[in-house]
């Protein structure tokens, strides 16, 4: 503990930068030069992109209409009606007559609508098993812990897909038809199926278990389909490569929303004589109602929309870029006359 | 039971003390320390566990895993506990490795030492003011023994015991004990009895002195503790309202809702749903009581401490010491002293006394202080040094810097020979001689020792004494004075005397003494000379020198036989002696002839005087605690600036009647504070519980000097309360022969009464007590042995370094821990409150906004580093203006930069940032598609945005908080945010997903969301939302409530746009008017101990022999 026993100045500590605290360093300043013009311009900035926002989401189209089917709100109050018990009646179907007057922009989408829907309560969005859905084959056979109660059925075989997510899968259908003229006979409108849900899920995140013999049922062999199912996951679509896990309706379902409000891309209409759009002429929606809402006040909407470089219809982000905006530039007037009536008195004072 | 201690021994030879003790050092090192190989994991961890938040987050752990409550994967907490465990279990290893100190000391009683009669010779300086030797007890031939004593005990002066030794009884008393401290001096060896151990608890009479050693815990950690018992109730209340909704939820759509989900078995009502979410709630909130704080604030104190070992301005070269932090949890109480402790001799003062300046016979020699300030000021030590060669037994450490008096010593001014004469006889100083011609005196005060010493460099050798000569070498030429009488000092006379008979067989008296005392004792005839003197005196007093008046009497010899035998008669008479001698002397002491006044420097540390200015401009109180006395310690107040000429009053409280006097002095400072009406009485008397005196403002400069046992009384009786009032609003206060516990309970009553952050610094083990009674204790490793050091906070060699610890470095601490407390809170406020927004949109069920992952690595990994760097390297303003400005020091005092209000306002910024940072992101994907149509509303996507929104404004938050932006604030700031998308793709890639599908689910997200200009937009949205009213209120903060140091920090940052004005001086005031600088520092009763010859017949004979041979 006695420093004199060493050599003078063995103790010294080193000088450096570091230990000196003597590190170059940058002191920014928030003065009225840098503060006053960061509002202003923040401000301008602002509202320049939010009419930029603004406009261009207005410009998007969008056709809503609500089959739930409340008492007298149109012809699917039958198929409401009929589902007052949980188990709705097997393959019910209604319509939805609209005309257009003009060409509706395409690319158009056919989006489905549910409202009231909690897809993001916790314990509705654990009950899952990525295991399975993934493509193991021994997930397949032991869902996880989190699917129950639909982690098997009642006859004790393992559910594919296990889970109240895969259990409640959206099974309401629609086509498209379009009238040219009054009188003439409704042609279908093609609509895409295909591509309406993420690359990166149907084909790297959702995966079918391997073929047994080639057959994508002997692989699901000894598996039972969800309880509300009403065919098993290997016959969701004909299509080979749009069937089991990787369906794309089951995997933009799975695709769990945000918030109770949420709309999930049915299918894109791009074929044809539509590639450009829908033209005008009346059309028909035909809605296989299967799906029940009302139990819970859920409402259950068809969206027909189109798009811009920026995404779908939605004025939030133009609107709060002007209203901060806006909001800079005269918290940026306000700051002026404060700082301009201090200096006054700065001035006074001395 | 048995209040006594029986120590026996039985050696058959003596080892020399000195071996004893080393081989008890050896053999009985303290093993204070806690942990070794095998126990460390499980005692650690086990102290660990028994920390409020360590036990928290277990019991949270536990929650998790029940899965009917679980919210939140295991990981989010295992992980961030593991890391802070671990992180906490390093440092605590390293701590602990430290702690094998040196060996103890004991008290020892003395047996036998190489000095005749067994007297030791002992510097005892740091007990009770300097003084040497004591008597120890004699047993030369001793093999076994018994001693009975009392049991341990704090009373430094008193000790009882009975030693048996060959059936005999020995009484034993203080005398000879030598305490744990004592340092032996000029004794070639000696034995003694080791009785009470350190090492059998902390039983020396110096330990028992020193304290209860308490783990010093800052107000900081305080109120930390008290704002994590806010955060429990916040968290509680929150959980207990989303519960609430929850149960509501549950009622209204959740019951409705069972066909897409079922409700649990075990769940049978929406009530019993609720009390579970309710635990969900707790475990996914619980980040809001933040698990790295406490080990955060722990690397950032360990960091700032080493920043005080390397700082090489706190490095003593001539010691070649640097500043130790001995403790790394204090740091940031450093920058809120408001009250100062100090000790006078070793940590104001050098302890060296230098002859400086002399008057003789209305002569004045040495530099005055006009010259020698040009002197330094201009060429350095331009004027020489006196040659003493002419002097063979001289001194070569003594310097001098006026020829003239050399010159007049030589001319053989006969004045200036008999000051010098007077001043080599009239002392009680000891010489010895081991080498021919090299003397060492042994002074009992070092004002005598210097006196003396000068005396010998001018040619006035005082070469030995026995008990009736003193033989004086003369220049050149031995005499000897036959030693008649010692007039001995005493606090009273303030004086000694001493009568000798020279070799012309004339009989003179030399005295030395106060000039108040002496310069009434004089011949009338010496009336001129003496304003003359006086008017010298007052030069010296201004220079804060310590000052003595000479004077001689020619005796005649029959008056001298005369008064003889009436001392003699008083010498012998068993009542009321004091009184009588006293009376006797002064029957002898008047009518003297005045020779001179000599002036001593104490010389005090460098920048001493600075230091002081700098932290009274500080806004800190400074307070000199000393065992030394009440001149010296008045004298060392007005040299250090602590008391100033212009105070408005001083006063001093002596005796019993403190009460009237401290009535006098408020009456005098404050008139009001008497009154019944004043605010501050109100307060004490409607809060009789007494929390904390409030600040109260007198009405000028005021001084107070109170001493030891007048304090005693205070502390006893009910003035305690007056006292600290009273002392508290005076600008200096003295407080002189203090005891080490007294200096404590000062300590304590500050601490008590005000409520605010102290400091103790000192240098001695008399100072240990108080080192560890205050908040910070500060030791200076000076000359008086490692106790003090070994004791404190924080160790250096020089006071000066004070004004750097405080003002720089506790500073730049105390800033830097309030801008890493105030971000901590925000930043996991805002983190967490998202949760709860997210509540009402989810059915209050207990699901979070963030990826797990996110949740697990935000306070460990994405967020750490930044503010580790901003609280490590972050400065305000740099150091050099921080000493120039000590003003900058005031709102640490006040604890104006984290505190309750805060904290609060912490809590709102972070819920404000919160709810920006759900609504925003929720606004922009509500019922949003991406340009190709698919649906970007899903919930990894709104995770995703709102983490990374989140983090972008914590970063640029912790941006706008950094002033000072090094290369390493750059890199860990803008590099923790490249980190985290780094990590992002990372933990969201294909492979790792694949491996793991359950554990990481985000598979993709960041591919998909990343690239979508909403996201950014929505980003920019909520960082330029978050972070513009920041900017705002702190643009206008300073406009619409400036404060002091706002306007200071304007000058700042003008100046350093425009070339810096030249700083100015501090100037140093000396006193301008008189005071008596007397200074005396003896123990009185010394002079019979020479007269009665006790200390010196063998030496004598030594000595004699030696003078035979020759």
């Amino acid at each position: 503990m006695t420093w004199s026993a060493t050599a003078p100045g063995a103790h010294q500590p080193d000088n450096t930068a570091f230990t000196q605290q003597r590190l170059p360093a940058w002191q920014p300043l928030l003065s009225a030069s840098i503060a006053l013009p960061l509002f202003f311009c923040a401000g301008l900035a602002f509202i320049g992109l939010g009419l930029g926002l603004f406009y261009s989401s207005n410009g998007i189209k969008e056709l809503e209409y609500d089959y739930t089917g409340n008492p007298g709100t149109g012809n699917c109050s039958a198929c409401a009606l009929a589902d007052q018990g949980r188990a709705p009646p097997l393959r019910c179907s209604c319509a939805w007559y609209f005309s257009l007057p003009e060409l509706f922009p395409g690319p158009v989408y056919l989006y489905y609508e549910l409202t009231n829907f909690y897809q993001n309560n916790r314990r509705y969005g654990v009950s899952r098993d990525d295991s399975q859905l993934s493509g193991l084959p021994s997930a397949l056979r032991h869902p996880a812990n989190e699917c129950a109660p639909y982690q098997r059925s009642a006859t004790g075989l393992p559910i594919a897909p296990c889970g109240a997510i895969a259990n409640s899968l959206f099974n309401d259908t629609f086509s498209l038809w379009h009238q040219r003229r009054p009188g003439e006979p409704y042609v279908e409108v093609p609509l895409d199926r295909t591509g309406i849900a993420w690359w990166t899920d149907c084909h790297v995140k959702f995966r079918n278990p391997p073929l047994v013999n080639g057959s994508l049922a002997l692989a699901f062999h000894g598996t039972a389909p969800p309880p509300n199912w009403h065919r098993p996951v290997y016959e969701l679509s004909p299509d080979p490569n749009n069937t089991g896990f990787i369906n794309q309706d089951f995997v933009v379902w799975m695709r769990t929303a945000a918030l109770p409000t949420f709309r999930k891309l049915y299918a894109r209409i791009r074929q044809g004589n539509y590639s450009a759009g829908l033209p005008r002429g009346a059309y028909l929606v035909n809605i296989t109602y299967n799906y029940p809402v009302r139990a819970f006040g859920g409402h259950k909407l068809l969206v027909f929309s189109n798009i811009s470089w920026m995404g779908g219809k939605n004025p939030f982000l133009g609107i709060a870029y002007l209203v901060v905006g806006s909001l800079c530039i005269l918290m940026g007037f306000v700051m002026l006359v404060v700082y301009i009536r201090y200096q006054d008195q700065n001035d006074e004072e001395e | 039971r048995d209040h006594c201690r029986n120590l026996q021994w039985e050696v058959e030879s003596f080892v020399p003390l000195i071996a004893l003790v080393f081989f008890y050092l050896q053999n009985n090192t303290i093993k204070t320390s806690r942990y070794n190989v095998f126990n460390f994991l499980p005692l650690n961890l086990f102290e660990q566990f028994q920390r409020l938040a360590n036990a928290y987050f277990l019991v949270l752990l536990f929650l998790q895993l029940i899965p009917q409550i679980s919210s939140l994967a295991w990981y989010t907490t295992v992980i961030p506990l593991m890391v802070v465990l671990s992180i906490t279990a390093v440092k605590d290893a390293i701590d602990d490795m430290v702690k094998w100190l040196p060996g103890p000391l004991a008290d020892i009683l003395l047996l036998s030492s190489s000095e005749p009669y067994s007297l030791t010779y002992i510097e005892t300086a740091e007990l009770d003011g300097p003084e040497i030797t004591e008597p120890g007890l004699f047993l030369l031939n001793f093999s076994s023994g018994k001693v009975t004593c009392e049991s341990p005990n704090n009373k430094l002066d008193k000790f009882t015991g009975i030693l048996t030794y060959k059936g005999k009884d020995f009484t034993l008393d203080h005398d000879k004990l030598l305490l744990r401290g004592c340092i032996i001096r000029n004794t070639d060896w000696c034995y003694g009895l080791l009785v009470f151990l350190f090492h059998l608890g902390p039983d020396t009479k110096l330990m028992q002195n020193c304290g209860k050693s308490t783990f010093k815990r800052t107000h900081m950690d305080h109120l930390l503790n008290v704002l994590v018992v806010w955060i429990f109730l916040f968290l509680g209340s929150m959980c207990f309202i989303l519960a609430i909704g929850h149960g509501i939820w549950e009622n209204k759509k959740g019951y409705y809702f069972q066909n897409y989900l079922p409700w649990k078995e075990y769940v049978p009502s929406s009530a019993v749903s609720a009390i579970l979410v309710f635990w969900s709630y707790f475990i996914i909130l619980n980040t809001m009581v933040p698990i790295s704080l406490y080990v955060s604030v722990e690397i950032i104190r360990l960091g700032n401490s080493c920043y005080i070992n390397w700082d090489r301005k706190m490095f003593y070269a001539p010691k070649n010491s640097p500043a130790q932090a001995r403790t790394t949890t204090l740091n940031e109480e450093l920058g809120q002293v408001k009250y100062v402790f100090s000790d006078k001799t070793g940590t104001l003062t050098q302890n060296i006394m230098v002859f400086n300046k002399c008057s003789i016979n209305g002569m004045f020699y040495g530099m005055h202080a006009a010259t020698k300030k040009f002197v330094l000021t201009s060429v350095f030590q331009e004027t020489e040094k006196v040659d003493f060669s002419y002097n063979k037994l001289a001194d070569p450490k003594f310097s001098f810097y006026d020829k003239t008096l050399v010159e007049a010593v030589k001319k053989g001014d006969r004045w200036v020979h008999l000051f010098f004469l007077s001043l080599s006889l009239c002392h009680t100083v000891m010489s010895e001689e081991k080498v021919e011609g090299k003397l060492v005196y042994q002074a009992q005060s070092p004002d005598e020792g210097a006196l003396v010493t000068a005396a010998r460099n001018f040619g006035f050798v005082f070469r030995y004494r026995t008990s009736e000569t003193i033989a004086v070498v003369e220049m050149g030429e031995t005499r000897v004075y036959q030693l008649l009488a010692i007039l001995d000092f005493n606090n009273v006379r303030k004086r000694m005397s001493i009568v000798g008979r020279t070799p012309e067989d004339r009989v003179m008296l030399f005295c030395k003494g106060a000039d108040t005392i002496l310069c009434q004792l004089l011949h009338p005839s010496c009336r001129f000379l003496r304003d003359v003197t006086m008017e010298h005196l007052d030069d010296f007093a201004i220079e804060g020198l310590r000052t003595l008046m000479v004077a001689y009497r020619e005796l005649d010899n029959s008056f001298f036989q005369a008064w003889s035998k009436k001392h003699s008669e008083a010498c012998l008479s068993l009542e009321n002696r004091e009184h009588k001698m006293s009376s006797v002397y002064e029957e002898i002491e008047k009518d003297m002839m005045l020779l001179g006044a000599t002036a001593i420097e104490d010389k005090l540390q460098d920048g001493v005087p600075e230091t002081v200015a700098t932290l009274n401009k500080a806004q800190i109180k400074m307070w000199v605690l000393t065992g030394d006395k009440q001149e010296t310690a008045v004298n060392i107040a007005y040299a250090c600036n602590i008391f100033e000429e212009e105070m408005d009053g001083m006063f001093i409280v002596e005796g019993k009647n403190n009460e009237t006097v401290l009535q006098e002095l408020r009456d005098k400072m404050k008139p009001e504070s008497l009154l019944e009406s004043d605010p501050v009485n109100i307060y004490l008397t409607s809060k009789p519980q007494m929390l904390r005196i409030p600040e109260e403002v007198p009405n000028g400069n005021y001084g107070l000097i109170i001493n030891g046992c007048s304090l005693a009384y205070a502390l006893e009786g009910n003035l305690e309360l007056e006292l600290v009032r009273t002392a508290c609003m005076c600008k200096g206060v003295i407080c002189c022969r203090m005891t080490p516990l007294q200096k404590a309970q000062v300590v304590e009553m500050v601490k008590r009464y005000k409520k605010v952050v102290t400091l103790a610094i000192g240098d001695g083990a008399n100072d240990v007590s108080m080192i560890k009674a205050a908040h910070i204790g500060v030791g200076i490793s000076g000359q008086e042995g490692m106790q003090a050091m070994l004791n404190s906070d924080y160790a250096f060699s020089q006071f000066r370094y004070l004004q750097r610890l405080l003002l720089v470095h506790g500073r730049w601490s105390y800033n830097r821990m309030c801008k890493f407390l105030s971000y901590f809170f925000y930043k996991n406020f805002a983190f967490t409150l998202v949760h709860f927004w997210y509540a009402f949109f989810s059915g209050f069920s207990a699901q979070t906004v963030y990826d797990t992952w996110f949740i697990t690595f935000y306070n460990l990994v994405y967020t750490s580093l930044p503010v580790l760097g901003l609280s490590l390297f972050d400065q305000d303003v740099n150091e050099t203006w921080s000493l120039r400005f000590p003003e900058l020091y005031e709102p640490g005092q006040h604890n104006l930069y984290f505190n309750k209000k805060e904290f609060v306002k912490c809590l709102v910024h972070g819920i404000y940032s919160s709810f920006i940072l759900f609504f925003i992101p929720m606004g922009t994907i509500y019922n949003s598609v991406r340009s190709d149509g698919k649906e970007i509303s899903d919930y990894q996507s709104f995770s995703l945005i709102v983490q990374t929104s989140l983090l972008w404004v914590v970063t640029m938050q912790i941006a706008l908080e950094t002033t000072y932006w090094t290369m390493i604030s750059h890199i860990f700031t803008w590099g923790s945010l490249g980190f985290y998308f780094c990590i992002l793709f990372f933990l969201y890639s294909d492979g790792l997903c694949l491996m793991f599908p359950n554990v990481f689910q985000f598979l993709g997200v960041a591919r998909n969301t990343l690239n979508l200009p909403q996201m950014w937009l929505s980003i920019v949205l909520s960082v330029i939302l978050c972070i513009l009213p920041v900017i705002g209120y702190q643009f206008l903060k300073p406009l619409f409530w400036p404060v002091n140091v706002d306007k200071i920090m304007d000058r700042i940052h003008l100046s350093t746009k425009l070339p810096l004005p030249p700083p100015t001086r501090t100037k140093l005031k000396y006193a301008s008017c008189r005071h008596s600088a007397y200074a005396f520092s003896h123990k009185q009763g010394f002079g019979a101990l020479i007269t009665s010859g006790k200390i010196l017949r063998s030496r004598v004979s030594k000595k004699n022999s030696f003078l035979f041979k020759k």
